[in-house]
């Protein structure tokens, strides 16, 4: 039996960039094969090759032994070859059933869509796999894990034997994970064979049958995961041996520098995204926010850094009531803010290096007297605040969307954090970095704290809250679940936590089960 | 629960709102009448085959004063209970308040409301299509601010292709073409080369501009025959048009105007009920997904453009072989944009645009009929009319409307 | 340090590719220009009949007495402006060389208002807005200067000049602010809205100076009150009243001068443009967004008022009615061939003022209708604006672009 899918010598050039150098890939039938490789080491780009988003300057690909050409999506849909994208490609406002059908639709009287004939069908596929989706649904009122079954649905119902899974657990709760590791034990049951992507160890070593780590366009190695442990993974990611934790010491917080008392903030539309919060954060100690996206913790972080308005409650920082200000005086009062969507919120692509580091003191004396900008001033700040918190760039005069997305983080984080600022808010501040500004921004957050700031940070990735927060807050749908101090904190307390329910609730439940057993 | 603190907030604002019209009823169109004046609403039309029903006569303050104490108890129902759906019952209100305005400017006088229904809707007609236009276009996510050029384009050729060759038909099929061309040029800067889609349109309106006039003053001025198009004459429906009111409206007149409703009608089945609806408006909203399922985003986009510049074409012809049987150098006079404030007003539905166009067709015609009856108010600010209410639809309706959300967006394939 | 130096090498020679583009496009687009006056002249099809050589040679003909008569207008008379300068130098006699000058000032001229124009587009460009509402904006200005200008009386003219320049200021800022508040409050586009005010001053202007309107002059012309004459921008050459080149166009550079200083050395200028580049970021720095579109969106106002200003105060000495200036969309031709810089605004602005002023000759010798200028202009915007076209003509080779403009996007989502 030939595998099911073999890729040989897979190359693709970018201008200035070579994303897949060479690459042999084989699948199984009925396995999952996982891609391991750090953020831009090449594993989109490959699967997007294999569903014809992109050609190769050169290899082959051999489906079922035989050698095809896919020139498209089209080609690989017939193929049999089907992918769910880490951002999803569903549209909101259409319902479940148009978004299957999109592109294959089922037609009545040659002319008019036929709805309900694919809902049949659809319906017929949840229940086969265990999907529990709702045909009739409109896709932006679901929530994002069933919008992910929606994506896999999109797969079975195109028939696809290859289905290619890419990151699909950044957006899931622990407890959601394993819900779709079951749906994917289900899928290899009926003869599928899966692609998994990722870079979250834990996971990857559960559910693997075989392991390929992509390092800089190249196969850095193969791995099965009987024989490997999470250190040899990251060795193998990285090309070093990686140290897996923060090291730090442990915190002494002192006096509160942000305090906040029941606070209610409104989301989209009239429903509250955050109800009745209160915690606080001191001064010399990290907080974390842990939670899957999607709980209130975007609103919350606008909420404190002024961008979106408080409905009711009291926000004090360092001993003011900022609950109703405005950003700038947050800013003033002492708050360093690195967003979350850094090209959206953070940076000016378009301005130079230079101009993206005065953004928030532009009008401050000496970078401006009165209204009038100082050239002069502005550029020696520059460099120095370059060479120190080494941002690799060409020149201060570089605009800003020409740097790697780390560097561009290392801007922000250079503006925010030479401020002398007291509180720092930290929004998912290592998304989508490479391994060593990962451990470059989290040292830097550490070293803030031990100058004595307290600090925020929001992260959907469990083990950067698990390694730099010295208490933790779980929130969900609103409201605080938990905050847990690191020294009690496990995966397992944490994720039920995340997932709504309380472990104590969680632990009694069990506990009735298996006394009535 | 939390869900209606900002409807309720809503729902007192709209309730004070009726309460406030009721009472502008009375400020503005009470004084100034006496007690003994009478107004008349005539329905019937001459030389119309619908059946004759005759005029209604009555008191001028009784007709206005019925209408603001309606007004008062809609909105002090709203206050109290909430209607379930309010914006019919706005819709109610400014309709009456209308009225009630009509009932004064026609005071001592009669006033044909089947003429001025029927103005409505023949000045709706480019406003329409030009809105048509937009919805194609921008439901694949191509903002075309060009609709005016292609318009214009429309016009100068049908004009002059229906002069030389004697045929409304053949005049019409050549606006229809000289719309796709335009349409054409702007799909291909907007999707080929990424133009920034304002900038494009503006460039199409530009060069339209530019080259209707430059031909007209070469040769349509030079030649009167060039500009002498043969018109549509009305065809009156059977059965349909003996209907009052109804028929001379809807059913007896030209065939661009049979053709606008039927395209309001057939592209709104297009859109929502068809395979191509379906893909058009996923390329409108995520044409990354729209591609991943094998969908041309390209192609979609293209077609919708060209077809969009037709219909624009049509509104152009429309203004030449169905009214004033020549052409004028920038005779559509802005009615391009007020098409797409129409667009948005209507939420990118092509029923709803209709209805929209409906709005500004009525303040539009408003200024003719004003003019002859008692208003004192300058021709020039009646003019004004159409563009004053497209400001004030647009401040009111465009925070709450959503666009297609890819609008505006170039698509990269790479 | 070596580094340093290819870097700067590498820099000037982009430069002159950066010029290249602009240059190829305005050829290409008179080009075009050309072919569309050979196409529509009638005696060069007659000549084709004769024979090939015959039809070729007279259509050279009719380009060269389109062209050059388009650059006389422009420029001058090169033999005229000799024989004119040693006339002066001999005798001291200028008055023929001030006659020979005449295209020059002409061209000067024109582009006084154009540059003003320009700079307002421009602007709103930097800050993400498209005012597309000069030319009502110049109305407003107009009137507002006008009525300062011939309404007081007895002030020297170091109070009057700057009182009625700044009347026009404000009455273009006004209504330029009126779109860009609704923008930043609603959302509602800025693209429908100026234009919608440009239908709306149009109408109020002819309200004002109609015969017996409140501002008109009263002898039966629809024209306002000549200004005093404590009022007036001086003239360059005042004993040649032909020459009306003033002093506005030494205002119009200074406005320039001005207008790149706030953009790139102040701190509004830096909220302007990082409003115009990315509103988020900007709300996330602290700038207030609303106050800063109100802001740009009113200098750009007060910048279009001034077009009209030292159109009035220094050419027209009054205001007509139907003072149809076309500098509205003009303007967004001028921002884009000079980038949304001021100096490239400059530039741009003498080439279209040159192209007007030898328009008119143009059409005076060679019977070309004026509207060709415009075709050029909408060609010009779309070759800059898609520069592959260009590159993929001449097979120029692509340079990294630097800043790409962002100009807008989207029915106002911010």
């Amino acid at each position: 039996m030939p595998p099911v899918l073999e890729l040989k010598g897979i190359t693709k050039r970018f201008p200035g960039v070579l994303a897949n150098d060479h690459i042999d890939l084989t699948l199984e039938e009925g396995k999952v094969l996982t891609l391991l490789g750090e953020n831009g080491a090449g594993k989109s780009t490959l699967m997007n090759i294999l569903y014809g988003l992109y050609t190769p300057d050169e290899g082959e690909i051999f489906v079922r032994g035989q050698k095809t050409d896919i020139h498209g999506p089209g080609d690989a849909i017939a193929l049999g070859i089907g992918m769910v994208h880490q951002h999803f490609m569903l549209v909101p406002v259409l319902s479940v059933t148009e978004n299957v059908m999109l592109g294959m639709e089922s037609i009545k009287n040659r002319l008019f869509l036929d709805r309900e004939k694919a809902a049949k069908r659809i319906q017929a596929i949840s229940e086969q796999y265990g999907l529990n989706v709702n045909p009739h649904a409109l896709v932006g009122d679901l929530p994002v894990g069933i919008q992910q079954r929606v994506e896999i649905i999109k797969l079975l119902y195109r028939e696809a034997d290859i289905l290619i899974l890419d990151e699909p657990t950044a957006v899931l709760t622990p407890q959601e994970v394993r819900g779709l590791f079951e749906v994917i034990r289900s899928l290899l049951a009926r003869g599928k064979s899966i692609i998994f992507i990722s870079h979250k160890l834990k996971e990857v070593l559960e559910i693997s049958d075989s392991i390929v780590v992509l390092r800089g366009g190249r196969v850095a190695g193969s791995a099965i995961p009987q024989e490997s442990n999470e250190r040899s993974l990251a060795s193998l990611m990285v090309g070093r041996d990686v140290i897996l934790t923060v090291q730090k010491e442990t915190a002494q917080p002192k006096e509160p520098v942000l305090e906040v008392e029941n606070l209610h903030v409104l989301g989209e539309g009239a429903a509250l995204a955050i109800e009745g919060i209160s915690f606080n954060v001191r001064a010399g100690e990290i907080v974390g926010v842990a939670g899957v996206q999607g709980n209130g913790q975007t609103e919350l972080v606008e909420s404190l850094t002024g961008l979106r308005p408080a409905h009711s409650g009291v926000v004090r920082l360092l001993g003011k009531d900022i609950t109703h200000a405005s950003p700038r005086t947050i800013t003033e009062v002492g708050t360093a803010h690195v967003p979350e969507d850094r090209q959206r919120d953070g940076l000016v692509l378009s301005y130079p290096v230079a101009d993206n580091l005065i953004l928030n003191t532009y009008y401050l004396s000496p970078i401006a007297e009165g209204m009038v900008l100082q050239d002069r001033v502005i550029r020696e700040r520059a460099e120095h605040l370059v060479a120190e918190y080494d941002v690799r760039t060409p020149s201060i005069m570089t605009p800003a969307g020409s740097l790697s997305g780390g560097n561009q983080q290392k801007v922000i984080v250079a503006r925010e954090l030479s401020r002398a600022g007291q509180f720092v808010v930290a929004s998912q501040p290592t998304r989508g970095l490479d391994v060593g500004s990962i451990e470059y921004i989290h040292s830097q957050l550490i070293s803030k704290r031990d100058e004595g700031a307290g600090v925020l940070v929001v992260s959907a990735e469990l083990d950067e809250i698990l390694s730099l927060a010295d208490r933790i807050i779980v929130m969900f749908d609103g409201r605080i679940m938990d905050v847990v101090p690191i020294e009690k904190a496990t995966r397992e307390d944490l994720g039920l936590l995340m997932a709504g329910v309380h472990p104590d609730e969680h632990k009694a439940n069990v506990a009735a089960i298996e006394e009535a057993v | 629960m939390n869900d209606n603190l900002k409807n309720t907030h809503q729902a007192r604002t709209l309730g004070i709102a009726f309460l406030v019209f009721a009472t502008l009823m009375l400020i503005l169109f009470l004084p100034g009448t006496t007690g003994n004046q009478r107004t008349t609403f005539a329905f019937d039309l001459d030389l119309s085959p619908a059946l004759p029903i005759g005029s209604l006569t009555f008191s001028t303050q009784g007709g206005i004063f019925l209408l603001a104490v309606v007004a008062v108890f809609l909105g002090a129902w709203q206050l109290a209970k909430g209607f379930k759906r309010v914006y019919p019952i706005l819709g109610l209100v400014v309709a009456m308040f209308v009225v009630a305005f009509l009932t004064w400017a026609a005071r001592d006088r009669s006033m044909n409301m089947t003429g001025m229904l029927q103005s409505t809707l023949l000045r709706a007609v480019p406003i329409t299509l030009a809105a048509l236009c937009g919805v194609m276009c921008e439901r694949c996510a191509v903002i075309n601010i060009g609709i005016e050029g292609m318009m214009l384009s429309g016009a100068f050729v049908s004009a002059l292709v229906g002069s030389l060759s004697r045929s409304v038909w053949i005049g019409l099929i050549a606006a229809l073409l000289a719309g796709g061309v335009m349409g054409a040029l702007l799909a291909v800067l907007a999707i080929r080369y990424k133009v920034n889609q304002i900038v494009a349109g503006t460039a199409i309106n530009i060069l339209a501009t530019g080259l209707t006039s430059y031909f007209s003053s070469r040769y349509l001025q030079a030649i009167p025959d060039l500009n002498k198009p043969p018109t549509f004459r009305a065809i009156a429906l059977p059965g349909l048009s003996r209907l009052p009111i109804l028929g001379p409206v809807l059913f007896t007149t030209t065939v661009p105007v049979y053709l606008m409703l039927l395209l309001v009608i057939v592209i709104y089945v297009m859109l929502f009920y068809t395979r191509w609806g379906l893909r058009t408006r996923a390329v409108g909203e995520h044409p990354k997904a729209a591609d991943t399922l094998g969908v041309n985003v390209f192609m979609t986009r293209y077609v919708n453009v060209i077809l969009g510049g037709m219909v624009a074409g049509l509104g152009g012809a429309y203004l030449v072989l169905s009214s004033v049987a020549r052409f004028d150098e920038l005779m559509t006079a802005g009615r391009g944009f007020i098409g797409l404030a129409a667009m948005i007003f209507g939420k990118w539905n092509p029923i709803g645009a209709f209805g929209a166009s409906l709005i500004f067709g009525f303040a539009d015609s408003l200024q003719t009929n004003l003019a002859i009856l008692r208003v004192p108010i300058p021709s020039q600010f009646l003019l004004m009319t159409p563009y004053l209410v497209t400001m004030i639809v647009l401040a009111g309706v465009v925070g709450r409307a959503n666009p297609p959300a890819a609008d505006g967006l170039p698509y990269e394939k790479q | 340090m070596s580094k340093n130096n290819t870097t700067q090498k590498r820099r000037a020679g982009s430069r002159w590719r950066t010029l290249l583009t602009p240059v190829m496009a305005i050829v290409t687009a008179l080009i075009l220009g050309a072919v569309v006056i050979v196409v529509t002249d009638t005696s060069v099809y007659d000549a084709f009949q004769r024979g090939f050589g015959a039809g070729l040679g007279r259509a050279v003909q009719v380009i060269a007495t389109a062209y050059s008569a388009l650059f006389v207008g422009a420029f001058g008379d090169p033999v005229r402006l000799a024989q004119g300068l040693s006339l002066w130098i001999t005798t001291g006699d200028g008055r023929a060389w001030a006659q020979a000058l005449y295209p020059l000032s002409e061209t000067l001229r024109y582009t006084t208002p154009l540059i003003f124009a320009g700079l307002a587009v421009a602007l709103g460009f930097r800050g993400g807005l498209f005012n597309i509402g000069a030319e009502g904006q110049y109305f407003i200005a107009g009137l507002t200067t006008v009525y300062v200008g011939y309404s007081l009386t007895g002030l020297p003219w170091i109070i009057h000049v700057p009182l009625a320049l700044l009347a026009g200021i404000l009455g273009g800022a006004v209504w330029g602010l009126i779109p860009g508040y609704l923008k930043a409050k609603t959302g509602a586009h800025e693209v429908i809205n100026t234009i919608m005010m440009n239908y709306i001053a149009f109408r109020f202007a002819e309200f004002m100076l109609d015969v017996g309107g409140p501002m008109a002059r009263g002898d039966g012309r629809p024209v306002s009150p000549v200004i005093q004459e404590s009022a007036r921008l001086q003239q360059f050459l005042p004993s040649n009243p032909n020459i009306r080149f003033n002093v506005g166009f030494i205002l119009a550079l200074l406005a320039a001068a001005f207008v790149y200083w706030l953009l790139f050395k102040t701190t509004i200028g830096y909220e302007i443009r990082t409003v115009g580049q990315n509103p988020r970021a900007a709300k996330y720095a602290g700038m207030s967004v609303t106050r800063t579109i109100v802001l740009t969106m009113a200098i750009s106002g007060g910048l279009a008022g001034l077009a009209a200003s030292t159109d009035i105060l220094g050419v027209l000495r009054f205001m007509p009615n139907a003072f149809a200036s076309g500098y509205g969309f003009d303007a967004i031709a001028l921002a884009l061939l000079g980038n949304s810089h001021p100096f490239g605004v400059i530039l741009a602005s003498l080439l279209f003022g040159a192209l007007q002023a030898g328009a008119r000759n143009m059409q005076a010798m060679a019977r070309v209708p004026l509207d060709l200028t415009e075709i050029v202009q909408g060609l010009i915007i779309i070759f800059i604006a898609a520069p592959a076209i260009i590159r993929s003509l001449y097979r120029l080779r692509a340079i990294k672009e630097g800043e790409e403009l962002v100009v807008t996007s989207g029915w106002g989502q911010l």
